[in-house]
């Protein structure tokens, strides 16, 4: 794989079918439904639960509003990520294109997967910082390697994003 | 949410009555206290989470709190350091605006009263 910026564009070039997948789930593996954990995390809680007004109040003005700038982030990147499915052989490597306006977008939408897949199989500090772990052998060895896959994909678009140099990152 | 900032105010209220020459009873001023909270310093606090990377974390406070990349980078190793981080104290009507914004970020941020 191989990721670069091409003017106004991001470009993830020499996508193999694996990696191709892990990105196609991005947005269902951001939805939060069903997991209390990754609700509770993506809609956490402005302060003390005892403050049962300002808690109330949160949920009723504020969180509707996250609710629709996820979901907005979400719609986003899964219109980019159409691209994929264009492809006329069934295990051929791909490319996808990614607008630079479209960068904050995938930045949430990639959080919140994050997010809600940590939350989900509960991982400890110390596993997402092992990026050595291999292989793959398990659900959860398979859902460790895609949170630090996003991960790596967000400090691309986050060094895009402050200025970074025209340079090619490979994973 | 309360998006009025709690307020006090002191207010001095002179009672009417006619222009009346200086050998005549004085005027009685009257004060009454209209609001009892007083306005007390709120603060953002920014709780740490292993998910968020710390690129990211700096980024937000750049975007949201405006702060320099060195400031950013400080107050988000305090985070990962420490376990939290105030990254602004003020009005509470500000305060709740800075929390939503860093939620809109999936940051891990309170708004706690300044003891």
């Amino acid at each position: 794989m191989e990721i670069r910026r091409q003017g106004e564009m991001l470009e993830i070039a020499e996508l193999d079918p694996f990696l191709a997948e892990l990105l196609r789930q991005i947005p269902d593996s951001a939805k939060p439904e069903g997991v209390q954990s990754a609700e509770d995390r993506l809609f956490s809680l402005p302060g003390d639960p005892a403050d049962t007004e300002l808690c109330s109040e949160w949920k009723l003005y504020v969180e509707p509003e996250l609710r629709r700038l996820f979901r907005t982030a979400n719609e986003t990147v899964a219109s980019d990520l159409k691209m994929l499915n264009g492809s006329t052989k069934p295990f051929a490597n791909c490319t996808l294109r990614i607008p630079v306006k479209h960068a904050e977008a995938w930045l949430s939408a990639l959080n919140q997967a994050r997010l809600v897949i940590a939350s989900k199989y509960g991982f400890a500090e110390s596993e997402l910082s092992d990026h050595y772990r291999s292989p793959i052998g398990s659900r959860r060895d398979l859902s460790l390697f895609q949170v630090n896959f996003y991960g790596f994909l967000q400090e691309f678009i986050l060094h895009e994003m402050q200025g970074g140099p025209n340079g090619a990152a490979e994973a | 949410m309360r998006w009025q900032p709690l307020s006090s105010s002191f207010e001095v209220v002179a009672l009417p009555g006619p222009v009346v020459a200086a050998t005549e009873s004085p005027t009685i001023e009257q004060e009454t206290r209209t609001e009892v909270e007083v306005d007390i310093p709120w603060q953002v606090v920014v709780h740490n989470d292993p998910v968020n990377l710390m690129s990211y974390v700096t980024m937000v406070f750049e975007k949201v709190l405006g702060f320099s990349r060195e400031k950013a980078e400080k107050h988000m190793l305090e985070v990962h350091r420490e376990g939290r981080s105030v990254v602004w104290s003020g009005l509470r009507e500000r305060a709740e605006l800075y929390v939503q914004q860093l939620h809109g970020y999936l940051l891990l941020a309170t708004l706690e009263r300044t003891h």
